[in-house]
C-alpha cells in the first residue's frame, strides 16, 4: 500500500496555490520533533516516525529528563547532608527506591504525554515504527501494530540519534552490567558500583548511585574525568567527587570482565594500579556513545556517512542527497540535545527555502553533577590547540556573598576567555551550583558580539550567582570589588593561559 | 628555542589570506626566508617567508583555510635568530626525538568543532526543486535611506550544491549578532567580508547595509547600478545541468573593483595610430634592446613610453578625482599598469616612474613584471599606486574595443590588434599598404573633457607616427 502523504495539515502556506510540501520526519528526538513542529508551523505535510508511543526520543525517556530527576535527588541528598554542618540535623533517609522509579517515571510520562498532545495540535502525523529509506523521495515505515506503510515525501529529516557504545569485552549481555539507558532504570542500588568511563554520563549516574547508597569506583582511561574540558573547571568537582566516591581510578584500563558469584569480577590495568583484581556487585560501562546511521536505507540515496558513523551535511544540514537533510546526534558532534533542535529548527526552515544556516558562536554543554559544571564557545584547552591569543578572567567562588550563604563557596569558578584584541568574550566557562542555568547569559553574550565592558556594565542583581560574571569581567581591568587578582598581568601576546 | 611564527602585515588593510598550499611539514628544515606557506590575498598570490632558520614544530594552518594577520602559521623549533641555514642543520635536527613527538600535522590541527560558519553563499541556496519555493520576504529594514534587499525576489529555486561539513575552516566566530547575521544572509551579503564600525570591530545591520550598497551587482551582472546585495539569479538548473564554483579572491574583487568603475561616467574614443614605420623600426631595433638586457621588445613597451610621456603634456588624464573633497588630485608622477591575462584571473602590474625609463628599460621591466604575474610571485604594492593603464588584446584577435577604468585611474588605452590596409596616399596619388594599430581610449566625463581625450588620444597616435617627436617634445 502506497500512501501519498497528503492532506492533513494546512495547505498553501508554503507552496503558495500548489499542494504542501511533504515532510518526513524520522525520529522524534529533540532533534526530530522541534524539525516537524517547524515544518508543521510553515505549513507543510508532516510525518513524524518513532518507535515510541510519544515523541521525546533518548532524551526524554532515557536520557536527559529521567537522569536530572535522579540528580535532584542526589542533590537533595546532599544537602540534608550539608546541613548538619549548619545546624539542622536529619535523619537517616529511608530510600523507597519503588516511589523514586515511579516519580522519574511520572516526569517523563508527563514531558512525553505533552509532546504527544503537541503533535496532534500541529496536524503533524505520528506513526509508530521504525522508517527506512527506499529511495530520495520514499520511505517504508515497519509499524509496531504490525504491517509496513510505504511513504512518498518530498523531503526527509534524519533525526536518529545515538547510542551508547558497547565494547564486546565488557560483557554488554550481563544483566549485572548496566549501559546509561538500564542504569536510569534503577534495578537497585548495588552496595559496589563500577563505572567505566569518566565522561559526564557516568559523573552524573555514578552521583546518583553514591547519593543513594552506592559505594562507586570510577575508572578512567585518561589522566583526567571529563577529557576535553578545562581542567581548572573539573577540579573543584573532582575534589568533591573523590570524598562521594570510593575510588577514581585514572589512566586505568579495565583488561577483564567476568561474572563472579553474583557480582563482577574485573582486572584492572595501568602503571598506578596497585589492586589489580576487584570485585563489585555492578557496573556501568559509559564509554561514549554512536550515532544510528545504520539500518535506514541510506545506501539507496546519496547520503553519505563519514569514517565514524556521521552523516555528513551542509551548513542547511542538508545532505549530499538534496531532498534529505540530517539533525543531531545523527549528524555529528557535539552530541547534545539543544544542539539536535537548533538543527532541526534549520532544516525545517531550509525546506521552507528561508535563509539559514546552522552557525552558532557558541554551544553550551552542561555537566549535572554536582557542583555542575558548564562551558560555552571557546574553551582554554581548543585555545591553546587553536593557537588563540586570549585573555583568560578567572574568578573564584570565594569571592562570591551568594556562594558563600548557600554553603558553596569553595566549590566554584567563574572564568571568562577574551579576544586580547577586540575585548570581545570567547568563551566562558562555569563550575558550582548552578552553573548549568548561568552559562545561558554567557552564550547569549558570545552570540551578541558582546565586549568584556558589556558585561562589565551590565547590572546584575545581588546576591546571585550570576554576579561572578560581572564580576570575572572586571578582572579585565582589575577593578572587582571583591577580588584582587595580584598573578594578573595584561600583558598582550601571552599565550591561552597566561591570564 | 622554538618560535610561533604567525601570518606578517601583507600590505595596508591586509588582514586575512587564503591559504593556498602548505609548503613545510612538521620536522622540515627551514632556511630563513623559506616559503613557508603560500597564500592569496585579494590581488596577490604570495609566499610568506620564515622568519628564521629551524625546524618546523607544528603546522597550524590548512589549504583552504583563511587567516587572519597575527594567526600562528607553524612553530619553528631550534630557531636561530635569522641565522642563515647550515648545511648539516637537518640531518641533526630531523632525528631528534623532539621532531618525532610533534603532534599530528595541519589537518589535524582544523578545529575540533564542526565548522560553524561554514561557506554561507552570498545568495540564499534554498530547498531543491519539487514544489516552488515560497518568497521568503524578508523584512524589509524600515526607512533605510537606500533600499538594501533586492525587492523581495524569491531565492533561486537552484538546489544548493550539497557541500560536505567542514568545508571552512575559519574559527574565529562572526563578531555579529545572530539577528545581524540573519539580515546578511536575507540580502545576500556574506557576512565575514563585511568591516565591523562598532567597538573592537562588531558588525552592525547598518554595517551590513553599507557593505551591501558598496558591492553594485554583488557578484552577479553589475549591469544595474547598486541594487544592494545579490539579485538572486533564475533558476537556472531548470533548463539544463549546472555546475556552480565559488569565485576566487582574485575574481571577487575584479568583480567589485569593476562594478566600482562602472559607476563613474566612461567615454570611449576610438582612433587608428600609423605604426609602418614604428614597427619597421622596432623590428630593426629589437636584437640591439635584447642585447641590452631589455628582453623581448614589444609595441607595448613602446606605448609604455609614449603614453608616460604624453601623461606629463596632458597632466590631467594622470589625474584623480576626490568628489568628498571637491579636488583634482594632479599626481607628480606617472605609474602605468599593464594588464595581464594570467590562470588566476585578470592582474595590473604597475610600471613605477614610467617617463624617467627608456624604452629598453620599460621593456625590459615589462617582461619581469609580466612573468611575476603568470607566476602568481606579484606583489600587492606591485600592482598598486598606478595613474593610468594600458590593456592589449591584440594578441586576441581583438580591434576596437570599450575599455573599463580601473578606479581611481581616469584614463585607460586599450591597444588592438594591427592590420595591414590600404590607405589613400593623397601625394602619391595611390592607396598604400599601411600598418594600422588600432586605439581605444576610455576616460572619466567627470574630469576629462571629450576634446581633452581627443587631444590626448592625437598625441599618442601622432607620436608613434612620427617617432622622433618622442626625442623632440617627449
Amino acid at each position: 500500500m502506497t500512501t501519498g502523504v497528503t492532506g492533513g495539515a494546512a495547505s498553501g502556506a508554503v507552496g503558495g496555490a500548489s499542494a504542501p510540501r511533504r515532510v518526513l520526519v524520522i525520529g522524534a528526538g529533540p532533534g526530530g520533533y522541534p524539525a516537524a513542529f517547524q515544518a508543521a508551523h510553515l505549513g507543510m505535510d508532516v510525518t513524524l516516525v518513532d518507535p515510541e508511543p510519544n515523541p521525546g526520543g533518548v532524551c526524554l525517556y532515557r536520557g536527559c529528563i529521567p537522569s536530572k530527576a535522579l540528580l535532584h535527588i542526589a542533590g537533595l541528598l546532599h544537602e540534608t547532608d550539608a546541613a548538619a554542618d549548619w545546624g539542622i540535623h536529619f535523619e537517616r533517609p529511608a530510600i523507597d527506591l519503588d516511589q523514586v522509579r515511579d516519580w522519574k517515571g511520572r516526569v517523563v510520562g508527563r514531558m512525553t504525554g505533552g509532546l504527544g498532545v503537541l503533535t496532534k495540535q500541529r496536524r503533524v502525523r505520528y506513526l509508530q515504527g521504525r522508517a527506512r529509506l527506499t529511495g530520495p523521495t520514499h520511505a517504508v515505515v515497519e509499524l509496531v501494530e504490525g504491517g509496513d506503510q510505504a511513504l512518498d515525501f518530498d523531503y526527509a529529516v534524519l533525526a536518529t540519534g545515538s547510542r551508547p557504545s558497547v565494547i564486546p569485552s565488557l560483557l554488554p549481555e550481563s544483566p549485572l552490567v548496566m549501559d546509561s539507558t538500564s542504569a536510569l532504570e534503577l534495578p537497585e542500588v548495588p552496595a559496589t558500583l563500577l563505572v567505566v568511563g569518566g565522561g559526564y554520563i557516568g559523573l552524573e549516574l555514578g552521583s546518583v548511585y553514591a547519593a543513594l547508597g552506592s559505594r562507586v569506583t570510577v575508572v578512567e582511561m585518561t589522566a583526567g574525568l571529563l577529557p576535553g574540558a578545562d581542567r581548572d573547571l573539573v577540579q573543584p568537582l573532582q575534589r568533591r567527587l573523590e570524598k562521594e566516591f570510593e575510588e577514581i581510578l585514572l589512566e586505568t584500563r579495565v583488561d577483564a570482565m567476568r561474572e563472579q558469584g553474583g557480582g563482577i569480577e574485573v582486572t584492572l590495568g595501568g602503571a598506578s594500579v596497585e589492586q589489580p583484581l576487584r570485585r563489585f556487585d555492578r557496573a556501568l560501562v559509559s564509554v561514549g556513545r554512536r550515532p544510528n546511521s545504520e539500518g535506514l536505507g541510506l545506501e539507496s540515496t546519496r547520503v553519505r556517512v563519514d569514517a565514524r558513523g556521521f552523516i555528513e551535511v551542509d551548513a542547511q544540514r542538508r545532505t549530499a542527497e538534496p531532498t534529505i537533510f540530517a539533525v543531531g546526534d545523527v549528524a555529528g558532534e557535539p552530541m547534545l540535545a539543544h544542539k539536535a533542535t537548533h538543527e532541526g529548527r534549520v532544516a525545517a526552515d531550509a525546506i521552507a527555502g528561508l535563509p539559514v544556516a546552522f552557525e552558532p558562536s557558541a554551544i553550551p554543554a552542561v555537566v549535572f553533577t554536582d557542583p555542575e559544571i558548564a562551558w560555552t564557545g571557546l574553551s582554554e584547552v581548543e585555545a591553546h590547540e587553536r593557537g588563540v591569543e586570549v585573555d583568560v578572567l578567572r574568578y573564584p567562588w570565594v569571592a562570591s556573598g551568594r556562594a558563600t550563604t548557600l554553603g558553596r563557596g569553595g566549590e566554584g569558578v567563574t572564568k571568562l576567555l577574551v579576544d586580547a584584541r577586540s575585548e570581545r568574550v570567547l568563551g566562558v566557562g562555569i563550575t558550582g551550583a548552578g552553573a548549568g542555568e548561568l552559562i545561558a547569559e554567557a552564550t547569549l553574550a558570545i552570540e551578541m558580539g558582546a565586549r568584556v565592558e558589556d558585561l562589565r556594565q551590565t547590572i546584575h542583581a545581588h546576591p546571585t550567582l550570576s554576579e561572578t560574571l560581572m564580576e570575572a569581567a572586571d578582572l579585565f581591568t582589575n577593578s572587582s570589588p571583591h577580588y584582587v587578582d595580584r598573578r594578573r598581568e595584561r600583558a598582550r601576546g601571552g599565550q591561552a593561559g597566561a591570564g | 628555542m622554538a618560535i610561533e611564527f604567525a601570518l606578517p602585515e601583507l600590505g595596508e588593510g591586509i588582514e586575512e589570506a587564503d591559504v593556498l598550499k602548505v609548503l613545510v611539514a612538521p620536522g622540515d628544515a627551514v632556511a630563513v626566508e623559506q616559503g613557508v606557506i603560500e597564500v592569496e590575498t585579494e590581488k596577490a598570490t604570495l609566499e610568506v617567508p620564515a622568519p628564521a632558520a629551524g625546524t618546523i614544530g607544528e603546522v597550524r594552518v590548512a589549504s583552504g583555510e583563511t587567516i587572519r594577520v597575527g594567526q600562528v602559521i607553524v612553530t619553528i623549533e631550534d630557531a636561530g635568530a635569522g641565522a642563515p641555514f647550515a648545511a648539516e642543520q637537518p640531518a641533526a635536527s630531523a632525528g631528534t626525538p623532539s621532531a618525532a613527538e610533534q603532534p599530528a600535522p595541519a589537518p589535524a590541527a582544523a578545529p575540533p568543532e564542526p565548522a560553524p560558519a561554514l561557506a554561507v553563499e552570498a545568495a540564499p541556496a534554498p530547498a531543491a526543486e519539487a514544489p516552488a519555493p515560497p518568497p521568503p520576504s524578508p523584512p524589509a529594514p524600515a526607512a533605510a535611506p537606500a533600499p538594501p534587499p533586492p525587492a523581495s525576489a524569491p531565492p533561486a529555486a537552484a538546489p544548493a550544491p550539497a557541500l560536505p561539513a567542514a568545508a571552512s575552516s575559519d574559527s574565529t566566530p562572526v563578531f555579529a549578532a545572530p539577528s545581524v547575521r540573519t539580515f546578511a544572509r536575507e540580502i545576500g551579503v556574506d557576512i565575514r567580508e563585511v568591516a565591523g564600525s562598532g567597538p573592537g570591530g562588531r558588525i552592525s545591520v547598518d554595517d551590513v547595509k553599507r557593505h551591501a550598497r558598496s558591492q553594485p551587482g554583488g557578484g552577479g551582472a553589475a549591469a544595474t547600478p547598486a541594487p544592494a546585495g545579490a539579485a538572486a539569479l533564475p533558476d537556472l538548473a531548470r533548463w539544463g545541468e549546472v555546475e556552480r564554483l565559488p569565485m576566487s579572491r582574485v575574481r571577487r574583487t575584479t568583480a567589485d573593483t569593476i562594478a566600482r568603475s562602472w559607476q563613474s561616467p566612461h567615454v570611449t574614443l576610438f582612433q587608428k595610430a600609423d605604426v609602418t614605420e614604428l614597427e619597421a623600426l622596432r623590428r630593426r631595433y629589437r636584437e640591439r634592446v635584447t642585447r641590452a638586457g631589455g628582453g623581448n621588445l614589444t609595441m607595448v613597451a613602446i606605448l609604455l613610453s609614449v603614453c608616460a610621456s604624453a601623461l606629463k603634456q596632458h597632466p590631467r588624464i594622470n589625474a584623480a578625482v576626490d568628489v568628498a573633497a571637491q579636488q583634482i588630485a594632479y599626481r607628480q608622477y606617472v605609474h602605468i599598469g599593464v594588464a595581464v591575462d594570467t590562470e588566476r584571473g585578470l592582474l595590473v602590474p604597475v610600471v613605477r616612474d614610467a617617463d624617467q625609463k627608456n624604452v629598453t628599460e620599460l621593456s625590459a621591466e615589462l617582461g619581469e613584471l609580466s612573468a611575476k604575474a603568470r607566476d602568481g610571485k606579484l606583489g600587492l604594492d606591485e600592482m598598486r599606486g598606478g595613474s593610468f593603464t594600458i590593456s592589449n588584446l591584440g594578441g586576441l584577435g581583438t580591434g576596437f574595443f570599450t575599455p573599463i577604468l580601473n578606479p581611481p585611474e581616469v584614463g585607460i588605452l586599450g591597444v588592438g590588434r594591427a592590420t595591414t590596409e590600404a590607405v589613400w596616399d593623397a601625394e602619391a596619388g595611390a592607396f598604400g599598404p599601411r600598418l594600422l594599430l588600432p586605439l581605444s581610449l576610455s576616460f572619466d566625463h567627470r574630469i576629462v573633457d571629450g576634446a581633452d581625450g581627443a587631444r590626448f588620444l592625437s598625441w599618442v597616435v601622432e607620436a608613434l607616427e612620427q617617432p622622433l617627436l618622442l626625442a623632440l617634445e617627449g
